[in-house]
């Protein structure tokens, strides 16, 4: 991707970086989008890792030294953003909530990454009836509502509720079932086309194994799009995440904080005017998302080279024609 | 069965490659291939959706175990026929949806046929009314975003629309609660309609469940005025959830089109920008967003899902969430697979008309 030219000399790793070379070479309104992006989805992490120490209070903490805490209290000095209608302190729920997404989109991400790739490339690569029927079932799954499917696996799973780790897993499980068919696609697509490269025949003439081309030769070629495909997932898995949550497929708030559960709570507020058990959560989630997407965007305008911008002054208006990942995304 | 799928990647654009050596007749036969394409899609949702359900055991189990003593449960069980094997149950059960029968309610015994008659209208509705404030919203924002491409204002609508995808809907829908029904009064909280429009809406000779054309026809315009504030809500947050999508596509197709040679000629001509935009490069740009609109409603039938829960809009999906949280999965088993049937048939009829508008998806 960072131009691989016959003469220039590589550049270190740290600049060939999926974030860091497209920050490089970045201009304007994109490296803006871009930096945005990645101060959001950095705070979002740095949030989850530091959650422990930046909470005043436990994600399930509903007393201290001073005696439990009031209900639906507006916020103020003891609690910075209020308390819920369970008696929970809002702030304390929206920082342990970006821990439990992380851990979400962490599982789900890696869990449909290894099927979905391994799938589209043993699909792409071997063609045949296990193609055929691959790719009908993944089309299957692909048109059907994600967040429908989501909810089925999320009931076989963990009936509904359960505790921190069965409900992330269930969680992942059901992200990881709706995100697979997109990566087969992907995946497959592009293994189909760099089978008929001139690289891989002469690979074949050579005499290396099947195993060998697919995972030298086919993957890393056919793996180019997937930092652009984890960004725009990551940020799906948390809305699917939160959907679940606000249907009440989530995890149990004594098991762990998560935005969408929260969210289902604070809709009963609403009408007595209370506002800050839903705007806050919900807040976190609109941000969290946005970074992700804005991190994903670029990344595809900066793939593209005639989206790109460029760096010189007075750069010529390429006529852009719709990618094919801009036209199709949801 | 086997040789349907053999035809197709199930893709429109590389259906009928065959027929391209006929000129004509591409059109009928496109159309016959893509109807029988919708088999064996809704058949693996319904094998899927089948197995994944009777994982977790019987239904009945599940819905009132605990609450029946167990020889009652055993009995009930063995009348519904979940005692026998799996595979047979599974057969049993593809016989039934051949012939209409999905299956009949657990908790309140009610035909799943007549669950979706009665509240997919109450849906049907809300899509309809967020369709029309995503393509209001969309078109023309798309347009202008195109127009000022890389200028402040495209930045800005751009922003605007990773904004309508990045927030929930239930989340648009709180806040719209909060800020146009609780402080500002403007509109009712939640619901389809007033107890009192409700009830006269009932008294309709063969009401088709669309309030507002039910309203229309008998001529009610209080009634009109009450759906109408009711339903204002629900369109906005659910539509502004694909406008976000609608705009982004407009924006990329007519910056596609307007990089065409026939703009540039259109423009040396001394047609203006905005005549370009409106006339000579939309129309091009429609063909990809009538084939996007189609994947959209699988989005939009899970936003319902969502929208009719925050605002108590007892439509399909609010009463999903009801069966759902009632432990009666032969419900929800019955909705899902008429959902997905619901999905397989528009995205057929999306395709045929694309096919209509543009020749060469059929070749």
């Amino acid at each position: 991707m960072s131009t691989p030219s016959l003469t220039a000399p590589k550049q270190p790793l740290f600049f060939r970086l999926p974030v860091v070379s497209h920050l490089r070479k970045s201009v304007g309104l994109q490296r803006g989008m871009l930096v945005v992006g990645v101060v959001l989805s950095g705070l979002f992490l740095l949030t989850s890792i530091f959650a422990p120490l930046l909470a005043p209070y436990g994600y399930s903490q509903l007393s201290d030294a001073s005696g439990s805490f009031p209900t639906q209290q507006a916020p103020g000095a003891k609690h910075l953003l209020g308390t819920t209608v369970g008696g929970y302190d809002v702030l304390s729920r929206v920082l342990w909530g970006s821990q439990t997404a992380v851990t979400v989109i962490i599982v789900s991400v890696a869990m449909s990454l290894f099927l979905g790739v391994a799938l589209g490339l043993l699909s792409g690569y071997f063609g045949g009836w296990l193609d055929r029927i691959l790719v009908v079932v993944a089309d299957a799954i692909y048109a059907f509502p994600t967040l429908l499917l989501a909810i089925v696996i999320s009931i076989v799973i963990s009936r509904g509720q359960s505790s921190f780790w069965g409900g992330i897993f269930s969680c992942a499980f059901s992200i990881t079932v709706v995100f697979v068919p997109q990566y087969f696609r992907v995946i497959r697509a592009e293994t189909i086309r760099l089978k008929a490269e001139p690289f891989v025949e002469s690979a074949k003439v050579l005499g290396a194994s099947s195993l060998r081309i697919i995972g030298r030769h086919i993957f890393k070629n056919a793996t180019r799009t997937l930092p652009l495909m984890f960004t725009l997932n990551a940020s799906e898995a948390i809305l699917t995440l939160a959907g679940l949550g606000f249907l009440g497929f989530g995890i149990e708030p004594t098991s762990a904080a998560e935005w969408g559960f929260d969210l289902n709570k604070a809709l009963a507020d609403t009408s007595s005017g209370i506002w800050w058990t839903g705007v806050f959560p919900g807040i976190a989630i609109v941000l969290t998302v946005l970074g992700l997407t804005l991190v994903g965007e670029s990344i595809n305008d900066l793939n593209d080279p005639r989206i790109r911008g460029r760096k010189r002054a007075g750069a010529t208006k390429t006529p852009a024609t719709p990618t094919a990942s801009e036209a199709g995304k949801p | 069965m086997t040789t349907l799928i053999e035809v197709p990647e199930a893709e429109p654009g590389i259906v009928a490659p065959k027929s391209k050596s006929k000129a004509g007749g591409g059109l009928g036969k496109y159309i016959v291939i893509r109807f029988f394409l919708i088999i064996p899609t809704v058949f693996i949702l319904v094998t899927l959706v089948f197995f994944l359900m009777r994982v977790i055991g019987d239904p009945i189990t599940a819905a009132q175990g605990g609450r029946l003593p167990p020889d009652v449960l055993a009995q009930r069980i063995h009348d519904a026929g979940y005692d026998r094997p799996v595979l047979i149950q599974y057969f049993e059960y593809l016989g039934q949806l051949i012939t209409g029968n999905f299956g009949s309610t657990i908790t309140d015994r009610r035909p799943v046929v007549e669950v979706l008659t009665t509240f997919g209208a109450a849906t049907l509705e809300l899509s309809i009314n967020a369709l029309i404030v995503a393509l209001a919203v969309g078109i023309p924002f798309g347009l202008i975003a195109a127009q000022h491409r890389d200028k402040s204002s495209d930045a800005v609508l751009r922003f605007f629309a990773i904004l309508c995808y990045a927030t929930p809907v239930f989340f648009s829908g709180l806040l719209l609660k909060l800020t146009f029904s609780v402080w500002l009064g403007w509109f009712p909280v939640a619901g389809r309609a007033s107890t009192r429009t409700e009830l006269t809406m009932s008294t309709l000779g063969a009401p088709s469940g669309i309030y507002w054309l039910d309203a229309l026809r008998s001529g009610n315009f209080a009634a009109l005025g009450d759906v109408a504030s009711h339903a204002v809500l629900p369109a906005v947050a659910l539509g502004l959830l694909t406008a976000g999508v609608f705009l982004r596509l407009v924006r990329t197709n007519v910056i596609g089109t307007l990089g065409k040679d026939y703009i540039e000629a259109g423009r040396s001509r001394g047609v203006s920008e905005f005549r370009l935009v409106t006339k000579h490069a939309y129309k091009p740009a429609l063909i990809p967003i009538i084939t996007v609109m189609g994947l959209q409603i699988a989005l939009m039938l899970g936003g319902a899902i969502l929208t009719e829960t925050t605002f108590e809009w007892k439509g399909l999906g609010y009463q999903l969430v009801q069966y759902l949280n009632a432990r009666d999965f032969v419900a929800v088993q019955g909705i899902v697979v008429l959902l997905a049937i619901i999905v397989a048939v528009t995205n057929f009829i999306v395709d045929i008309i694309a096919a209509l508008i543009d020749p060469r998806v059929r070749y």
